[in-house]
């Protein structure tokens, strides 16, 4: 086994050194100066919100799923990736994948999207000394969004597609400051992130598993004096407090209960039938991970937060974001499940 | 020592006294919470309710009633069921050291709790399972040490409570590694630390008959108990069946622990200290020890979780804020240098 891992270091350092004729140099979001290759055909995604902008970009060279796909998701990733192989995940809480593993995929590159902290840092360049793969280290901060499709669009060698995602996500940028520079803070709708089986957990005012919120043009009704972030329990007292007049979920189990419970019954949201499920298929429109997937739940959440003002009808969005990012056309049978699914009718 | 009441009448008056400061706790803890109430408002509602009239379903109301209340008695009911059991603990295994946890059942009910988590099951498929996940634990503890029969019984229940309790933990660590980390991890986490904050009436009232069934027959069966607390030999001599007395102990305060386990999660702490101050006040007679090992955990853990919920703006977890508060005070009271625990 050891020597094993010796051999592939050795040819990974050696494949690295003979591909250095052709190799450019770019500098990631955590300002590292990395020599990535010329051609790059084989990316490893090191954690699920890597994985879904790799597949965005250049779904050919994606070599794996961190956890493979589920029944109810496979009908919106296209053919051709429905069945890569589960490759695990490089990083953070969990991390599964060995990097034997990883060096016997031959990856040309490996991308990392998400947080650009120390921890993260350190551990890209411990991978890349080990394995000599070039890491790149992406900020996946929100609104880093269409800097991180550039780059990893440049990364791949293929800057147009990087480049059209970027606008496309520029443009929804725009069109929901628009919307929200004509609609005092006051009248914007006050939300709560339900998660967990009871609803109780939510994630503070400008967590990662929430800043679509704001970004959409709505108040996080969660949120302390002191600025904390990340998820937290919450209590019911809390959220009548609270008393949001928009409530967000993507659990079923609580979308279904929250109609007849008598504790929620009070609360704003629910009297007004403001209680939202987002669909999950193929992956989660407002979070779950926390990628590019969240763009489509950013103009899904400008269409719940105002009507009136926003351009385009649900359906034609989905179809839009759904042939840019997950190359399938959405039609028929598809799109009507998403739709329902939407509307809180789970497809399972 | 002066700080143990003397006679019967002095330690049945303290009781009393502990009982009448809980009455008066539970009373402020009603007031306090995020929904602004003041205490006029609190009893204003309170005598509405009483007097059967006013609007039956205000918000205030709803706060006082199906959120403030439910939680107050949830937190008196697990306070006081986790002083009980470490009481009965303490007594049978003749050990200060001793927690409900000794024979693994919180980490019975953790790895139930876990797998309902990931299994995606409902809240109260999720407290069945911590409740099943307990009982089954002990009872596996149970079989593990009429196994192994003649050596020294509680030293091998014991231990077998260690193995048991491990296997558990190790298998929570395995679920946690494949739970989904944006879903489930969170959920496991926080039920880890224990919580009082999505407690409902139906669960503080599912809880309650489970609690008393366990309850009765150990205050029925107090100085037979007692005797126990002499060593096997003794109490054997003094005509009493140690086994079975044993075996129902066990299963008593098994059944109490993993009842409260399963609606608050795991809450550390009160099992343990709680039986401790209780001596020092009425000394380790058990007929006396476990009504105020209970009355005193039930009051400390409805003062941890009022401070649970009011002290910061989003709720803090009871397994931090029981060891923050219990840990201090558990090294006052080694460094006091008490010896008499018997």
């Amino acid at each position: 086994m050891l020597k094993k891992l010796v051999w592939l270091v050795i040819a990974g350092v050696m494949g690295c050194a003979a591909g250095t004729v052709h190799a450019r140099t770019l500098v990631d979001s955590a300002g590292r100066s990395v020599e990535v290759p010329e051609k790059v055909e084989r990316v490893f995604a090191a954690g699920p919100p890597a994985s879904i902008l790799v597949y965005a970009l250049k779904p050919e060279a994606l070599l794996g799923w961190p956890r493979a796909l589920r029944p109810a998701e496979r009908p919106y990733i296209a053919k051709d990736y429905r069945d890569l192989p589960e490759t695990g995940r490089l990083t953070g809480r969990g991390g599964d994948a060995s990097l034997e593993r990883v060096l016997e995929l031959r990856p040309d590159l490996i991308i990392d999207f998400g947080s650009v902290r120390d921890t993260y840092i350190s551990l890209a360049d411990r991978v890349q000394a080990q394995t000599g793969i070039p890491y790149l280290l992406i900020d996946g901060r929100f609104e880093a969004t269409p800097a991180a499709l550039r780059l990893a669009g440049e990364a791949m060698g293929v800057p147009g597609q990087g480049e059209r995602l970027a606008r496309y996500t520029e443009e929804t940028f725009r069109q929901l400051d628009a919307i929200i520079a004509r609609v005092p803070e006051e009248q914007r709708p006050r939300v709560y992130l339900a998660r967990g089986p009871d609803g109780l957990e939510t994630g503070l005012r400008g967590s990662i598993n929430t800043e679509i919120i704001e970004r959409a043009g709505g108040r996080n009704v969660a949120y302390t004096e002191d600025g904390r972030r990340g998820l937290v329990r919450a209590s019911m007292e809390q959220v009548i407090v609270a008393n949001p007049d928009t409530i967000i979920t993507w659990d079923p189990a609580f979308y279904e209960n929250v109609w007849g419970n008598p504790y929620w019954s009070g609360i704003e949201a629910v009297k007004q039938g403001r209680v939202f499920l987002s669909p999950t298929g193929p992956f989660g429109w407002i979070d779950r991970p926390p990628s590019v997937n969240r763009l489509m739940g950013l103009r899904w959440l400008g269409g719940l937060f105002y009507p009136e003002r926003w351009p385009t009808a649900l359906d034609q969005d989905i179809r839009e974001f759904y042939r840019l990012f997950y190359h399938v056309d959405v039609e028929g049978e598809d799109l009507e499940r998403l739709l329902k699914w939407s509307r809180g009718e789970v497809p399972w | 020592m002066s700080t143990v009441a003397t006679g019967r009448a002095g330690k049945v008056g303290l009781t009393a006294v502990l009982a009448a400061v809980l009455v008066g706790l539970s009373l402020l803890a009603l007031t306090l919470g995020p929904y602004p109430m003041s205490a006029g408002d609190t009893v204003g509602v309170l005598w509405r309710r009483l007097t059967g009239a006013g609007a039956g379903d205000s918000v205030p109301e709803m706060v006082l009633f199906s959120i403030r209340l439910p939680r107050v008695v949830a937190a008196l009911l697990v306070g006081a069921a986790l002083g009980a059991a470490g009481a009965c603990y303490q007594t049978l295994f003749r050990n200060p050291l001793v927690s409900p946890d000794i024979l693994g059942v919180s980490a019975g009910a953790g790895l139930g709790a876990v797998l309902g988590i990931f299994l995606g099951l409902s809240v109260a498929g999720i407290q069945l399972a911590a409740f099943a996940g307990g009982l089954a634990a002990v009872t596996l503890v149970g079989f593990v040490a009429a196994a192994v029969r003649g050596r020294d019984t509680v030293l091998v229940l014991v231990l077998a409570g260690v193995v048991v309790g491990a296997l558990a933990g190790a298998a929570t660590s395995l679920l946690k590694v494949l739970a989904d980390p944006y879903d489930q991890l969170p959920a496991i986490t926080f039920w880890l630390l224990g919580s009082l904050s999505g407690v409902q009436t139906e669960d503080a009232a599912s809880t309650l008959p489970v609690v008393l069934v366990g309850l009765v027959p150990l205050v029925l069966l107090r100085w037979r108990i007692n005797v126990l607390s002499l060593g096997d030999e003794e109490a054997k001599s003094l005509g009493i069946e140690v086994g079975r007395l044993r075996l129902l102990v066990i299963g008593c305060a098994t059944l109490i622990t993993a009842a409260v386990v399963a609606i608050a999660g795991v809450v550390g702490w009160v099992g343990l200290v709680m039986p401790h101050i209780a001596r020092m006040l009425v000394g380790p007679g058990f007929g006396v020890l476990l009504p105020a090992s209970a009355l005193l955990g039930a009051g400390y853990l409805l003062l941890v979780d009022t401070l649970a919920r009011t002290i910061a703006a989003a709720e803090v977890p009871l397994g931090i804020l029981t060891a923050v508060v219990g840990a201090p005070f558990f090294l006052w009271l080694l460094a006091r240098g008490r010896r008499g625990w018997t």
